[in-house]
């Protein structure tokens, strides 16, 4: 049993599994799958300014700092005991494709040579973990919910809107991965 | 007391985030390359079970556990918000390989770094709010 939890979870169990924690969640208290706002009840923790001035009534909201906090222990957990960081089967064409842009090291969960404090204070470190984390930041409040509230829990509901951010998601993936990438990296 | 309930969904959620590797750069880079189905089915295999539990519940009228009606609204239909700000957020997602939730999780795996993803996410998400006015919806 240990040893099958530390293996390969397939997507078939896991996407299973993401999926029930819509219905987990409606059942215990009503609450709507998302994590984007999250950055909203965090940010109206902070001190408020003349520059900084949100909006929030974070009671009803709390329980959102709950589940990213648990989140957290969460990915901490599964490294702990389930071998979490193991090496990805990534695809043959990716790798190829990876090493074409100069990524050498397959380990882990992220590229071990961008994700580090040194590398973030390069010019591409900036560009992709400053610039990247504005961005999800920006463009999850603006569209209104990300991967979680509106790829899962919005399309789940048929929701119109989170086919429309969806397919924003999509493309300004395709956008930053085939295009704006390869130019920034290489 | 009463939103423990959320830390222990919320540590469940980030362990299956890990092990299902959706928190790796490599895995998203995968994805949006066309050259693999594992984001695709882990996504798509969800929004169905999630849509069948919502049938569920509605066909069987279950109420949640402090008796209230299950029926969570449709987010407002903003064409243009939900359009541009979907392709603000998807370059930053393919940039650092990381939605919201894999952010945290990312910081539980040991990638400390991701605090500084994260404090960038909340800056962007205050600097929205600033602007919000501003900006088409």
């Amino acid at each position: 049993m240990e040893s099958l939890l530390q293996g390969h979870w397939p997507w078939y169990i896991t996407g299973i599994l993401f999926g029930l924690i819509v219905p987990l969640l409606l059942f215990v208290g009503n609450k709507p799958f998302g994590i984007s706002k999250s950055l909203k009840d965090i940010a109206s923790l902070l001190p408020q300014n003349r520059f900084h001035q949100i909006k929030h009534d974070l009671k009803p909201n709390f329980w959102r700092i709950y589940f990213v906090v648990g989140i957290i222990i969460g990915g901490y957990l599964a490294v702990l005991f389930l071998k979490g960081n193991a090496t990805i089967d990534l695809s043959n064409s990716t790798k190829s494709d990876l090493e074409n842009i100069g990524i050498v090291s397959f380990d882990g969960l992220a590229p071990s040579q961008i994700f580090n404090w040194e590398f973030l204070l390069s010019t591409k470190g900036l560009l992709i973990m400053v610039l990247g984390g504005f961005l999800i930041g920006f463009g999850v409040r603006y569209a209104n919910g990300c991967t979680s509230g509106h790829a899962i829990m919005g399309l789940s509901i048929f929701s119109s809107s989170s086919l429309i951010a969806v397919l924003g998601f999509f493309a300004g993936g395709l956008l930053m991965t085939h295009i704006l990438f390869p130019l920034l990296f290489n | 007391m009463k939103n423990l309930k959320y830390l222990v969904i919320g540590t469940w959620f980030g362990i299956l985030l890990t092990k299902s590797e959706a928190v790796s750069w490599f895995r998203i880079q995968e994805m949006f390359r066309f050259q693999a189905f594992h984001m695709y089915g882990i996504i798509g295999m969800a929004v169905v079970v999630g849509m069948i539990s919502l049938l569920v519940i509605k066909k069987f009228k279950i109420k949640s556990l402090n008796g209230e009606k299950i029926n969570p609204a449709q987010k407002p239909l903003q064409f243009k918000s939900n359009l541009i700000g979907g392709f603000v957020f998807g370059l930053g997602w393919a940039l650092t390989g990381a939605c919201p939730g894999p952010i945290y999780a990312l910081i539980g795996n040991g990638l400390m770094v991701f605090v500084v993803v994260l404090t960038a996410a909340l800056i962007g998400s205050i600097v929205y709010d600033l602007i919000k006015k501003h900006l088409p919806h």
